[in-house]
């Protein structure tokens, strides 16, 4: 018990770390070590991967609404769209093949790797668009952030609303139906669709993913899926994790926040396409 | 963005922050009594590899002391974490007076709601 325990601390403090600065959940961490390492049951990891969810969001937004780096309205409108995914996806669980949607899932994260490196090589962030979008407007979604990198601060503005809130909706899909993809789909959606600069995305992530995965989190508790002696280390390691993340983010040049996130999404992204064809890795 | 929006949203940012370090702190604080239990009593307080899974279970276990009663207490109360966070945010936009907003939460919190619903039958 102690070994597991030890593990499921060490395990959730590089979660949490790693979660806080990229805006996911850190289930593809978590799943191997608990069914590989520790040899446990699928349905706990997925367990203990819905509360490294919740710890990573709520350990995090705690500093990134102190320093004022994330975009509430953004999040809670886009949540409309989340949310409903997720409860769609919950009702179409075996009614629709997962296949299909684990092969379009897949592909989108591949293409969404394949734009962050083109941002990436393409050298400085666009920030400021020529055109303001009339949504973003009408919805007061444009706003700032203090970047510690830089020392500045950054006004942005977002645009492509309807293209943001499409991939919202089947990022909760995704995520009710498969219980997979709670961070990367909505960095992606922020970063991606709606032009929003990266750490703004990442930190907004963090506080959305947390709002989805509560939703499905009581089925868990009340079915016995989340094992105390599990949830438990892992949960206060993520916490102090993403305390430690959610600081060392905000001084990251985006650059290499950027350069982390695209082997992650390339990873995610074939696993999910591999598991389309019925290969787990 | 004008300025005035940009104030507003500080002091709705910083007065949900406040509350979120709140119930985080809670939550982590009982988990850390349950696991400072398990250490000590060396048993997680039920049969075997079971653990209290309603509320009523774990209720009667924080009474009683059981340490896994304690840990499950704990992951339930970071599980309303996010919950609590949307609640407040409907009040603090409600404060500064941004309608449009406050119907917005509004909408995610009776959707979060209808999935919690649905989520137990």
């Amino acid at each position: 018990m102690i070994t597991s325990t030890l593990l499921m601390l060490a395990v959730g403090l590089f979660a949490g770390i790693m979660g806080a600065i990229l805006g996911i959940g850190g289930g593809m961490i978590i799943t191997p070590i608990i069914t590989l390492a520790l040899g446990l049951d699928i349905k706990y990891a997925i367990g203990a991967s819905i509360i490294a969810v919740i710890a990573t969001s709520s350990g995090s937004t705690i500093a990134f609404l102190k320093d004022d780096v994330l975009n509430l309205r953004v999040a809670m409108f886009l949540e409309i769209a989340t949310t409903i995914g997720a409860i769609v996806g919950a009702v179409l669980t075996g009614i629709f093949h997962p296949a299909i949607l684990y092969f379009l899932f897949g592909s989108l994260l591949i293409f969404s790797s394949w734009n962050m490196y083109r941002k990436l090589r393409s050298g400085k962030e666009i920030l400021k668009r020529a055109k303001p979008d009339k949504w973003a407007q009408k919805f007061n979604l444009n706003s700032s952030y203090f970047d510690k990198n830089l020392n500045k601060q950054i006004d942005y503005q977002v645009e492509n609303i309807p293209g943001g809130l499409s991939i919202m909706f089947g990022a909760g899909i995704a995520s009710g139906m498969l219980g997979i993809g709670s961070g990367a789909f909505k960095v992606m959606a922020m970063d991606n669709a709606m032009k929003m600069p990266l750490k703004p995305s990442s930190a907004t992530s963090n506080l959305m993913m947390g709002v989805t995965a509560a939703a499905s989190a009581s089925v868990y508790f009340f079915n016995g899926s989340i094992k105390p002696g599990i949830a438990v280390p892992l949960a206060l390691g993520i916490l102090v994790g993403a305390a430690i993340g959610s600081r060392i983010m905000q001084h990251l040049p985006s650059r290499v926040i950027r350069m982390i996130f695209i082997p992650i999404l390339l990873y995610l992204g074939l696993q999910m396409i591999f598991k389309a064809f019925g290969v787990t890795i | 963005m004008d300025k005035k929006t940009k104030n507003e949203m500080e002091t709705v940012e910083i007065l949900i922050g406040k509350i979120m370090r709140i119930g985080v702190l809670i939550a982590a604080s009982v988990m850390v009594i349950g696991f400072i239990m398990l250490v000590c009593q060396q048993s997680s307080g039920y049969p075997g590899t079971t653990f209290p899974t309603t509320l009523s279970e774990i209720l009667k276990g924080i009474t009683t002391f059981k340490p896994y009663a304690y840990m499950m207490a704990g992951i339930f109360l970071l599980i309303l974490t996010p919950v609590l966070r949307v609640l407040v945010s409907i009040y603090a936009f409600y404060k500064e007076k941004d309608v449009l907003y406050v119907w917005i939460t509004t909408i995610v919190f009776i959707i979060l709601m209808f999935g919690f619903i649905l989520g137990h039958h």
